[in-house]
């Protein structure tokens, strides 16, 4: 289990609880939190689950496959710190997440 | 039985799109009622997993859910699962449930998908013989793989070319057949369906096209082999038919609604009464870019339409038309798709088959209009662009991979 807050691009916070195992992406859509549109529902085919990891995070979120790097730089507003959050697999190291969503996924 | 339930949204057909809706109308701000009406006897759920990474084991049924079942309470959506809608009164904006229940509607959305398309063939009706369009059909699927188990698919479309991977996957023997000379005409053209057929082959799927299906052949009840035209009979364990959809639009079409092979609506998912909107597989909608009304199956289109249902029913501005998208995922690859190939005069591949790795273009004079990637995200994401902003590429750059697909977009 790992809390993770999601921050809406106006500045909306959700502090959820997600269960190990899940992915980033799915502890937002699960919880109906707005941002994270997650069209292919995380098969990484779509890029509508991009969000911004905060920078104490990075390291411990890992490093994006060549395929999510792909799809990343096609994304719409990509920073260094962009990911898609289907890639992401909660564990208990991730106890603290803090994310940030772009303004839109499309 | 009348409920007065103050007349809001009704959403008949708890698939992908309505579970989209009824959400999406709440994270819009509708305050209204939102009453989700589904014929399965489950919350509404992710269909593509069905043939792809759920039928392998990868993920579990939980992991399909659209949202856990406690979100539609929590976000006061009614949920009535396990019925079916009978009938639609437009002029007294009512639906008949075949529970015997009557729901009032201010807003309804049909959202009641397609079913797919059987074989009226002698032993069609053989345990063992299967269509995978749900959940059910899927753990019926998944109980007939196994090592040894001799899966028959009817149908070399990308519903059968999955469930031949998933089935190579879980250990069964595999035979596709198809009634064109090759797999995927009706969708894709070379050099995918060759890629395709090798990259199956070399699996160890066989494959028969060209060959119409007779009959299905049993013993005791149970399918036990696939009578070609050529009068061969194809031994196997179970037959999966995967041969195209057929559109719920009965439900439509019996209350005066106009349709044409599906509901037809208009670029807000508006149907030709106000107070009805379609969304998803069951609609006959406008392609802007194409210029002309089609009828797409996918996730894209289902999660488009929703938008723009909600959009419209809040009184939201209308969300932006997106170029039409799917993917596929077999073995190893990652097959995306953008677009549609409609006035196409050529194509250019990009990359190298051999290499798996690749992507066809589908070009109108130098403009994309559609493409099919093979493990080539870029050109499918760039790609994508293109086709939406309809501009002109150099087509020596394009077929230069050297060139990155930034730069052909540039």
């Amino acid at each position: 289990m790992a809390k993770i807050t999601y921050i809406e691009h106006n500045g909306a916070e959700h502090v959820i609880e997600v269960k190990n195992g899940l992915s980033v992406m799915e502890g937002a859509v699960k919880n109906n939190i707005p941002g994270i549109d997650a069209d292919c529902g995380g098969a990484c085919a779509c890029a509508t689950c991009h969000v911004y990891v905060a920078e104490a995070w990075r390291d411990k979120t890992g490093t994006p496959s060549a395929m999510e790097e792909s799809m990343l730089d096609f994304a719409e507003n990509v920073e260094p710190n962009s990911r898609l959050s289907c890639q992401i697999k909660v564990s208990d190291a991730l106890d603290g997440l803090v994310v940030t969503m772009p303004e839109s996924q499309h | 039985m009348m409920i007065d339930d103050g007349a809001g949204v009704v959403i008949v057909g708890a698939g992908h799109a309505g579970g989209t809706a009824a959400a999406l109308l709440r994270q819009y701000g509708w305050e209204g009622t939102i009453t989700l009406v589904g014929e399965e006897p489950i919350p509404p759920y992710q269909r593509p997993p069905l043939s792809k990474a759920w039928l392998k084991g990868e993920t579990d049924a939980d992991s399909l859910m659209l949202k856990p079942e406690s979100f539609y309470a929590g976000a006061g959506i009614d949920l009535i699962l396990g019925v079916r809608a009978l009938s639609i009164a437009r002029s007294a904006r009512t639906v008949s449930l075949d529970d015997g229940r009557t729901l009032s509607y201010e807003t309804l959305i049909l959202a009641t998908g397609a079913r797919a398309r059987t074989l009226p063939i002698p032993g069609a009706d053989l345990l063992g013989v299967m269509s995978l369009r749900s959940a059910a059909d899927a753990e019926t699927l998944k109980a007939s793989l196994g090592p040894g188990r001799r899966l028959a698919v009817i149908g070399g479309g990308y519903i059968g070319l999955e469930a031949a991977a998933s089935g190579r996957a879980l250990g069964a023997d595999v035979v596709v057949i198809e009634r064109e000379a090759s797999i995927l005409a009706r969708v894709a053209r070379e050099p995918l369906c060759s890629f395709l057929t090798s990259y199956h082959r070399a699996r160890g799927v066989a494959f028969e096209v060209g060959a119409t299906v007779e009959a299905f052949e049993g013993e005791g009840g149970h399918v036990t082999g696939v009578r070609l035209g050529d009068g061969r009979v194809i031994g196997c364990d179970a037959v999966l038919v995967g041969v195209g959809l057929v559109r719920n639009d009965e439900l439509a079409r019996e209350a005066g609604l106009e349709c044409v092979n599906g509901v037809v609506v208009d670029g807000h998912a508006r149907t030709g009464d106000a107070h009805v909107f379609a969304i998803g597989d069951v609609t006959h909608r406008p392609m802007p870019l194409y210029d002309r009304m089609f009828w797409l199956e996918s996730v894209a289109n289902a999660l488009e339409q929703a938008k723009q249902a909600a959009a419209a029913i809040v009184g939201r501005p209308s969300p932006p038309h997106e170029v039409t998208w799917n993917w596929s995922d077999q073995y190893d690859l990652k097959l995306q798709f953008a677009g549609l190939p409609f006035d196409a005069e050529d194509i250019l591949v990009r990359g190298d088959p051999a290499a798996a790795k690749f992507a066809v273009f589908h070009l109108k004079g130098d403009v994309i209009r559609s493409l099919e990637a093979v493990n080539a995200p870029a050109e499918f994401m760039a790609g994508r662009l293109l086709i939406g902003a309809e501009r002109p590429i150099s087509r020596a750059r394009l077929a230069d991979s050297s060139v990155s697909m930034k730069e052909v977009a540039a």
